[in-house]
């Protein structure tokens, strides 16, 4: 292939796995969020970013470290993203789903707009709570970064567990089928939307207070990415769980070394395979659409 | 009494031409031709929204593509006015049917995804093309003159050239959604397999809708580049696209003055919150966020539903609760 040196080449593809992490935290939120609900969360971005944020503020007024921020901050989000369901969009159920997305648009607008008003657009620093690295030969590897890989490999393994392996899970998917059905056995569906809802939003927060320390935590950091991570539902398919986390990986690897071998290339890149995946299938990869 | 039988529809549209052309003479022509502008370019988004169902959340691409084109003909190329525009309408025609035959093939909200993702890819392609002066854009854009002849330095005279160019092209969508492809159009709209099964080949009825409403928001932005003199990257990102939903929603989707009012609302309304300019964006949303709660109709929609009523109740007195069914064979007076 082309003369590239190796640690170049390796930390470029480490630059990649980390944002592949980003892209499958978040499409595996959205996926979870459509699954039940059938509505694609615009406010997504936002909630991501608004999770960075809660850990920067957290850090500074309340003293809370990382560590702490890692749970807080999820958790309010995921609160506020519940209350969220609960009160406004459960309220657009019964009529035609574009409105449902209209409504989550809006709050990102209204997320986004508040934190740009508050905070600047300049953005502030979040100190890495792990630095140093060790030197793996042919590479040099930061402990954060490895940090970031692993949590997020192993909470997109533990989110599929959960819904394909529990009791739960079976009630999930159950819903998603036939939310009518599942109510008759007893089951409290609206509660499960509302949990699932909230579970979605402190996913993408968990994401945003794991950017922070790598990038800096400012209020646009959500909307480019949520844009892109569309791009990898599309190809991915939106029905399958395996199907986003896998492609978030891939095309943050592809992004990576795109940008070692034509840099101008890089930030259309995933674009490309999103037009080219739509000509060849247009159902996506893993190539289960659901209505 | 004689009965008006003016069409409520009709009326309006008079309204409106009517303010139009005097329009200079009461409000700053700079505003009004913004105004229209948007008008024209919401009109273009509400033909595929109203009447093909298609939520399409990348319009800004076709907006900004053709205020890009247009400005860098005017500036550097130094072609005429009117060649000007029609390029860019034109590229924005092209990148529609490249959008269209991509997006076309997915639904409901796969196909606003798909539309986002395409326009944000071109929006990444406009920050490094050497063409679109970056972050700084393309500024003070001359205007040139139409045919050689009429200066539109001077505000006045281009307001009644852009009256009359978006004018033009309202009446290609009001034409559009009126004929017998406007009304395949909306059969799709209503129930796309039957539309199917009667033999109409949907995507293409599809892909030549959204070729028109790029090319109608190509217009719009060309337009836009040539009135406020600027073509920068806040007119292909997202926001943009979000904020022409926006304005059709609060006007009326599918209804033809909803567009243009809920332009005219919008652009307004930022006029009057320059001063408050870093919460601009948290109010926007917020309107946004509760049209789409409460105000769902727009405000085209409800007054025609409020018309409805009142006329329902005047042409028929107290009668018995037949008249309940007056309302479906009452024609749709749709506006």
């Amino acid at each position: 292939m082309l003369d590239l040196p190796a640690p170049a080449l390796f930390g470029q593809l480490l630059l990649g796995a980390i944002n592949g992490a980003f892209y499958a935290l978040l499409s595996l939120g959205l996926a979870v969020i459509f699954g039940l609900l059938h509505v694609v969360n615009f406010a997504h971005g936002a909630q991501y970013a608004l999770g960075a944020f809660c850990a920067y503020l957290l850090l500074k007024f309340a003293g809370v470290p990382y560590w702490g921020a890692l749970i807080l901050s999820p958790l309010i989000v995921g609160l506020l993203g519940s209350a969220f369901e609960r009160l406004f969009l459960r309220r657009l159920y019964d009529v035609d789903n574009i409105y449902q997305l209209l409504l989550t648009f809006s709050l990102a607008l209204i997320i986004e707009g508040t934190l740009r008003a508050l905070f600047g657009s300049s953005g502030f620093p979040y100190e890495n709570p792990l630095p140093g690295g060790i030197n793996l030969g042919f590479m040099f590897m930061p402990y954060y970064r490895a940090w970031v890989v692993a949590v997020s490999i192993v909470l997109c393994v533990a989110t599929w567990l959960v819904i394909e392996k529990t009791k739960l899970g079976s009630y999930l998917r159950a819903a998603t089928e036939r939310p009518d059905l599942v109510r008759t056995f007893g089951i409290n569906v609206p509660l499960m939307v509302t949990v699932t809802y909230g579970a979605g939003a402190a996913l993408a927060a968990f994401a945003g207070v794991l950017a922070a320390p790598i990038y800096q935590v400012n209020p646009g950091m959500g909307a480019n990415l949520l844009i892109i991570v569309f791009a990898v539902v599309v190809i991915g398919g939106m029905g399958s769980l395996m199907g986003s986390v896998v492609a978030g990986f891939g095309l943050g690897l592809l992004e990576g070394l795109t940008k070692l071998v034509y840099p101008t290339a890089s930030s259309t890149v995933i674009f490309v395979v999103m037009a080219l995946v739509l000509l060849l299938r247009p159902a996506g990869l893993a190539g289960r659409e659901v209505h | 009494m004689p009965r008006i039988s003016l069409n409520p529809a009709a009326a309006i549209f008079l309204a409106l031409l009517a303010f139009g052309l005097v329009g200079p003479l009461l409000v700053y022509p700079v505003f009004l031709m913004k105004v229209m502008c948007f008008a024209l370019f919401a009109s273009a988004f509400n033909l595929l929204i109203g009447y093909v169902g298609l939520l399409a959340f990348g319009h800004a691409m076709f907006f900004g593509g053709a205020a890009y084109v247009t400005g860098y003909l005017l500036k550097v190329a130094g072609w005429p006015a009117e060649v000007s525009i029609l390029a860019g309408a034109t590229a924005a025609a092209v990148l529609g049917v490249i959008t269209g035959l991509l997006a076309i093939g997915r639904q409901g909200i796969y196909f606003a995804m798909i539309t986002l993702a395409l326009a944000q890819m071109f929006f990444f392609f406009c920050v490094q093309a050497p063409f679109t002066g970056g972050e700084n854009g393309l500024t003070a854009i001359p205007r040139g003159h139409l045919f050689g002849l009429l200066d539109l330095s001077d505000d006045v005279s281009l307001y009644y050239v852009v009256f009359a160019i978006v004018a033009s092209g309202i009446f290609l969508i009001y034409r559009t959604i009126h004929s017998p492809f406007g009304q395949v159009l909306k059969g799709i709209r209503d129930n796309e397999p039957r539309a199917i099964s009667l033999g109409y080949d949907v995507n293409r009825f599809k892909l030549i809708a959204f070729t028109i409403s790029a090319f109608v928001s190509g217009l719009a932005g060309a337009l836009k580049a040539i009135v406020l003199q600027l073509a920068t990257l806040v007119d292909v990102s997202w926001t943009t696209s979000g904020e022409v939903v926006l304005m059709t929603l609060m006007g009326g989707i599918g209804t033809v003055v909803g567009p243009i009012l809920g332009a005219a609302v919008i652009i307004t309304m930022q006029n009057y919150l320059t001063g408050f300019a870093e919460w601009v964006v948290t109010i926007q949303g917020l309107v946004f966020f509760f049209t789409v709660l409460i105000f769902r109709r727009g405000i085209a929609g409800e007054a025609e539903r409020i018309y409805r009523n009142f006329r329902l109740r005047a042409v028929s007195p107290p009668r018995s609760e037949k008249t309940g069914r007056q309302d479906a064979v009452a024609p749709r007076n749709a506006a």
